[in-house]
């Protein structure tokens, strides 16, 4: 048995010798493989990263474009409720001051309309008192004569005496009124 | 398969390098061995894998996508941009990705059911990448974008040492980057792979020795072998992920270095 291992240990060739067709074969595996990685597997994986970073870089790019857009955006909304804002207030102003104006002119033409309506009436107050205290002269007159006459039984005939009579007589009255006024 | 036939007749042969010679496939006489055909099934599967995921790549990545972009991102970013630098590593994103893919796959070999054979651990395959692909490429670029002489310069007189130092750097120099690089980085991937799986088979065929042929209580032994087979299967799993990690860094980081105006 040993000497059988032994020639068999012989016969090996040491395992730190390489075995020429061995290198051959592997050296041409290998080559063939570097071949193919060169030529498809790397460029591909080249090309997808170069894209990935493209489509990053582009994310990117668009995202802060949006972000820019955005905060324009929302300047110009600040900007237009802030003129909207002034707007109102100022229309606010406004019909204040127009309310105050239109008050004050109603109230004055109210004014007016109350005095012109007050003088109105004063003035017709007035006329009819003119009106009544003309016919009741002339009434009382014409009593008078006609009580005068009944009582005289004598007709004047004579306009002017007769006119001259009655101014007499209510001039007397008059008198005798005031005098009566003054005494008491 | 050796030592098990002789395992069975009741003496307990370990495994060794010899092991690791497994017999042509189809028969005495043909070519092809197992390694072979696992070193041309891990470049397919790659391979199979990068066209699939990038045939529909979008913008938005599906999960499968996304664990493809993983895969690229970490050699494409991780390993050759930290190690040549943003401004040299594009045109080297092929070489490095397909370095750390192609050993990563070949040594996770190692740990998948029935295949079950790191095929980094027959030297001809990592040497294959180092001496023939690393190797050439770190020196052409270098001389490349310094001229031969300028090159040369740069990594045999480092700037900055006093002028005797150079007498004792440049032999040192040059024979690290010239004669030893190439070397090591498919001997560092090889004895790990080598190593790891010697181990994993040391304990899988030890327990099923004990569990076969041992008597008595040496039986129960054969449970501690196997769990110590599972427990360094993920060990393992481990060391080849960091193996091929290792191996694309220092790829790259010798073609940053050849590139570097100043080392």
């Amino acid at each position: 048995m040993l000497n059988k291992a032994m020639i068999l240990a012989a016969e090996e060739p040491s395992p730190v010798l390489p075995h020429v067709g061995e290198m051959i074969l592997g050296l041409v595996a290998f080559l063939i493989l570097v071949w193919v990685l060169w030529k498809y597997a790397v460029p591909r994986f080249e090309k997808l990263y170069e894209e990935r970073a493209a489509k990053i870089e582009g994310g990117i790019e668009k995202a802060e474009k949006a972000q820019a857009e955005a905060e324009q955006a929302l300047e110009q909304y600040k900007a237009q409720l802030a003129e909207a804002r002034s707007e109102a207030a100022k229309i606010r102003d406004d019909a204040r001051l127009e309310a105050e104006t239109i008050k004050a002119e109603l109230r004055t033409e109210a004014e007016q309309e109350a005095s012109r309506i007050v003088a109105q009436g004063e003035a017709q107050l007035q006329q009819q008192r003119a009106q009544l205290v003309a016919e009741l002269r002339a009434d009382l007159g014409r009593n008078s004569v006609a009580l005068a006459s009944r009582i005289v039984g004598e007709s004047l005939e004579d306009e002017a005496r007769r006119r001259g009579t009655v101014d007499r007589f209510l001039a007397e009255l008059d008198a005798g009124a005031d005098g009566a006024g003054a005494r008491n | 398969m050796g030592a098990l036939v002789s395992a069975a007749g009741g003496e307990f042969n370990p495994p060794g390098a010899g092991s690791f010679n497994l017999p042509p496939l189809f028969g005495e006489g043909t070519f092809v061995t197992k390694p072979m055909v696992l070193v041309v099934l891990s470049a397919v599967i790659i391979a199979a894998f990068f066209l699939l995921a990038t045939r529909k790549l979008s913008v938005v990545p599906g999960k499968f996508q996304f664990a493809a972009e993983s895969v690229y991102d970490f050699g494409r970013n991780n390993i050759a941009r930290e190690q040549i630098g943003s401004q040299d590593f594009r045109p080297f994103i092929p070489l490095i990705l397909g370095l750390f893919t192609f050993v990563l796959v070949n040594n996770i070999f190692g740990i998948i059911p029935v295949v079950q054979f790191p095929t980094f651990s027959h030297i001809g395959f990592p040497l294959a990448l180092s001496l023939l692909v690393v190797y050439p490429v770190y020196h052409i670029v270098g001389m490349r974008r310094h001229g031969v002489g300028g090159y040369l310069k740069n990594q045999l007189l480092p700037a900055g040492v006093p002028k005797p130092i150079y007498l004792l750097l440049t032999p040192i120099e040059f024979f690290q980057k010239f004669l030893m690089n190439p070397i090591t980085l498919a001997i560092r991937v090889f004895a790990a792979m080598f190593a790891g799986h010697l181990i994993l088979m040391v304990f899988a065929m030890g327990g099923e020795y004990l569990l076969l042929e041992a008597g008595g209580v040496l039986k129960a032994g054969s449970a501690v072998a196997f769990a110590f087979a599972i427990v360094l299967t993920f060990v393992e799993a481990l060391i080849q992920v960091i193996q091929a990690y290792v191996f694309a860094v220092l790829s790259a980081g010798y073609i940053g270095a050849a590139l570097a105006a100043d080392h």
